[in-house]
């Protein structure tokens, strides 16, 4: 296929996870600051928010301070920040018309049905906390439809690898940057300073990736930090894990491998980064530090987006 | 200016036979039913994208263009008859082509002019001797037509470069079928389904010799502004070829290549929906952006097909278009089964003597332009319009051609009072590929939506309409 196909592809996917990873961030965020102090300690959850979505150096440059109401602005609406919702959706939109032919028409209508009812959002902004909700509930929903739709309806050829390759590059790169933000608070018990308090922090970092109830299934238990880590690390059967994502984007890449008849870097790279994470313990984790393994891992992910782009986006 | 061919209404209350099984339907259906309809139309072109961006606007602009649900029908009769004419024509403009390019024999005849070839910016003269397969320069042409009796089919224009609509046939069919299932239940339309793989066929047909045997089409597109995107992706997806744009292609050693995930492959005949102008800033402007460095020498090796050809202009040019009864005649020795309007050249002393007289009566056109823009239609216009459009005339007389206002034929349409008559005309597709020349049965009708306005252009308010032919 046309590399400027298979590189659209490959950024419309990403750009509609990365539309539903801000719109569960804000969420997640609305909901751990309607708790009271008491419950949540000092930290500013709103530049935390502009934090994990890795934005926060552009934010301050025209803002003063983060609250509510200007982190949800930028994150959500405004037309300078070029990770908003509104330009995920915008940049999706336009990417979806230029490989129009190598979209189904469910993918199509999923993503022109949302652009074209988000106009009236972005010209009107939300005035109340149930239409912000709503909102943010129907980028949730766009995302879930167009990841349905294409799993239910596209040939499995490159195409469908190289938008898969999008989704789960975007996927780890947003688990790692929460757990890069919010690394202190998952620290093993007998390091841990936080208390009690922490725990609203840790349902909140579950509920912006969609595994507060995944984590009581998997290990029925109470909320314990390094679970949550292990969850969100290791765990292969969470679907946002790190260790998940990196199963799929193997075995995509082989996919492309195999149909190519050729393998290249970005195979290499990526088993690489797996085999790290399959012979990895939390133990060991800990022991090397958490947060010096979160930015190598990012390090690394950003790198494997590099490789792919110069074998065949280009 | 005379009454127009009413295509629904014989005068005196009968009707014609074509419209009879829809004239009983319109009858037993209500009004409401075809307004909700009609906004169910408007928002299928709306999810599936069907729209066009105009220039001038912002950037993002997007529009529909309006869909009317009331279908023009023709009978199969009628339809047979243009059916001719039209592969007359087309032939006609292909000899013409491979003429002006190679032996001239109309220019030493004496039948056109000399200097409204040479002297016109749309005469390619990288063409002169270039071979092109099967002789074929226009592999897609659109036709337009009109209407002013029940006998005759008129040419208004003949678009030979990039005729752009074919879409909207294609869809508005589409749609028809899902809102009126039982509407054509009750008639035989012939389908028009068949076009895209009729394309198909058609390009691969004049593939250059040096092609493998599977030859690899591709449509080259301006890009998402253009306004004509949607059909290029539309097109591209019907046929199964990649739509790319110029930095998908790159030439080497005289061919031309596509950049794809597993390295380059070769092309071997572009649809190119790129004007000659910005095919390659190597010839041609060299400020382009949307071109393939190199393109041209590709084609001069015969290494690659371009449909339509370089240098098509000179065909569909106003001024020539006054020839082409004389055209159809010296090539085929055949009478021209389509008519033409009546044409008075501006370069001709006497004819703008004559045009310059009856300002007020005329449409006078430029010779260049098109979709409408920079048109006096004389009977429409204010004093003062008609004073400058003089002024501009007498200083640059070969730019421009009249024509007398013409009453085009109407049908049947949706308007806020209810149906009402509208005026039409009509642009079929001819197919020509290395074999045959190939027509389905239907094309692109425009209607202009204003009461009594003749103007359809889509970028002047106009609509467009299913077009039936009843297969009897």
């Amino acid at each position: 296929m046309l590399s400027r196909t298979a590189e659209n592809l490959y950024w419309l996917a990403r750009y509609v996870e990365r539309a539903e990873y801000l719109a569960r961030t804000i969420d997640a965020t609305l909901r751990v600051t309607a708790l009271p102090a008491a419950y949540i300690g000092k930290t500013n959850e709103w530049d935390s928010a502009l934090l994990t979505a890795g934005v926060a150096e552009s934010f301050y440059q025209t803002h003063e301070e983060a609250n509510e109401h200007n982190v949800v602005d930028y994150l959500s609406f405004s037309a300078d920040n070029p990770s908003s919702i509104r330009n995920c959706i915008e940049a999706a939109r336009l990417n979806s018309r230029s490989v129009r032919t190598a979209l189904t028409s469910e993918m199509w209508d999923t993503i022109n049905s949302a652009w074209i009812e988000l106009q009236a959002v972005w010209s009107k902004g939300t005035s109340t906390r149930e239409d912000l909700a709503k909102f943010l509930r129907f980028v949730q929903e766009t995302s879930l439809r167009f990841d349905g739709s294409a799993y239910r309806t596209m040939l499995r050829n490159d195409a469908y690898w190289f938008s898969r390759l999008g989704l789960h590059l975007e996927r780890a790169d947003n688990t790692a940057r929460i757990l890069d933000v919010k690394y202190h608070v998952l620290l093993p018990e007998e390091e841990h300073v936080g208390g009690p308090l922490d725990f609203y922090q840790w349902s909140s970092i579950l509920r912006s990736v969609s595994a507060l109830t995944a984590y009581h299934w998997v290990y029925r238990e109470t909320l314990k930090p390094w679970l949550v880590a292990d969850l969100l690390i290791l765990n292969g059967t969470l679907p946002r894990s790190l260790a998940s994502c990196y199963d799929n984007l193997v075995r995509n890449l082989d996919q492309i491998g195999v149909a190519y008849g050729r393998q290249g870097p970005a195979q290499r790279h990526a088993r690489g980064i797996r085999n790290r994470l399959e012979h990895s313990n939390m133990n060991d984790i800990f022991q090397h530090g958490v947060h010096e393994f979160i930015q190598e891992f990012i390090a690394d992910n950003s790198r494997l987006g590099e490789i792919i782009t110069k074998q065949y986006l280009i | 200016m005379a009454v127009a061919f009413d295509e629904m209404n014989i005068p005196g209350g009968e009707l014609r036979p074509a419209y009879q099984e829809l004239a009983r339907w319109l009858k037993e259906t209500p009004p409401e039913a075809l307004e909700y309809r009609r906004q169910e139309a408007e928002l299928l072109f709306r999810r599936i994208g069907i729209t066009f961006a105009v220039y001038g606007e912002a950037e993002s602009t997007e529009r529909l263009i309006p869909f009317d649900v009331i279908p023009r029908i023709m009978s199969g009769k009628e339809w047979t008859l243009l059916e001719k004419g039209l592969k007359q024509r087309v032939r006609a403009l292909n000899m013409f082509l491979r003429d002006i390019y190679h032996g001239r024999d109309i220019l030493r005849a004496e039948i056109v002019p000399d200097d409204l070839i040479f002297q016109n910016p749309v005469f390619r003269p990288e063409m002169n001797g270039q071979q092109v397969p099967h002789d074929v320069y226009v592999h897609i042409a659109g036709i337009d037509i009109i209407r002013v009796d029940a006998e005759d089919f008129i040419v208004l224009e003949d678009n030979a470069r990039t005729p752009s609509g074919v879409s909207y046939m294609l869809e508005n069919r589409e749609i028809m079928m899902r809102l009126f299932p039982d509407l054509f239940a009750r008639h035989r339309v012939a389908p028009v389904e068949r076009y895209p793989d009729e394309l198909l066929s058609a390009l691969r047909s004049v593939a250059p010799q040096s092609a493998s045997g599977e030859p690899t089409v591709a449509l080259l597109t301006p890009g998402v502004y253009n306004s004509a995107y949607y059909e290029h992706s539309f097109l591209a997806d019907k046929l199964g070829i990649e739509l790319v744009e110029g930095r998908d292609l790159i030439v080497k050693n005289n061919e031309v290549f596509m950049r794809t995930t597993e390295g380059v492959k070769r092309v071997d005949v572009i649809y190119r929906r790129v004007d000659d102008d910005f095919l390659d800033p190597l010839t041609f402007r060299p400020d382009s952006a949307l071109g393939v460095p190199g393109l041209m020498s590709a084609y001069a090796a015969g290494n690659i097909t371009l449909a339509n050809a370089v240098g098509t202009g000179i065909a569909d040019d106003k001024a020539i278009y006054s020839y082409m009864p004389e055209i159809v005649k010296f090539y085929l020795g055949e009478e021209p089964i389509l008519k033409n309007v009546q044409t008075w050249r501006c370069r001709e002393p006497k004819d703008l003597a004559y045009v310059l007289d009856h300002l007020s009566d005329l449409v006078v056109k430029e010779v260049h332009g098109s979709g409408g823009y920079g048109m006096l239609i004389g009977p429409a216009a204010t004093k003062a319009t008609i004073e400058a459009f003089r002024e501009k005339l007498k200083r640059e007389p070969e730019g421009f051609i009249a024509q007398p206002t013409l009453a085009l034929s109407t049908c049947p349409t949706c308007t806020a009072s209810g149906l009402a008559p509208r005026h039409v005309d009509l642009r079929p597709f001819v197919l020509t590929g290395s074999k045959s020349t190939t027509i389905v049965p239907g094309g692109l009708t425009r209607v202009a939506l204003k009461e009594g306005s003749l103007v359809v252009n889509s970028s002047q308010g106009g609509g467009t309409k299913d077009t039936w032919i009843l297969d009897e």
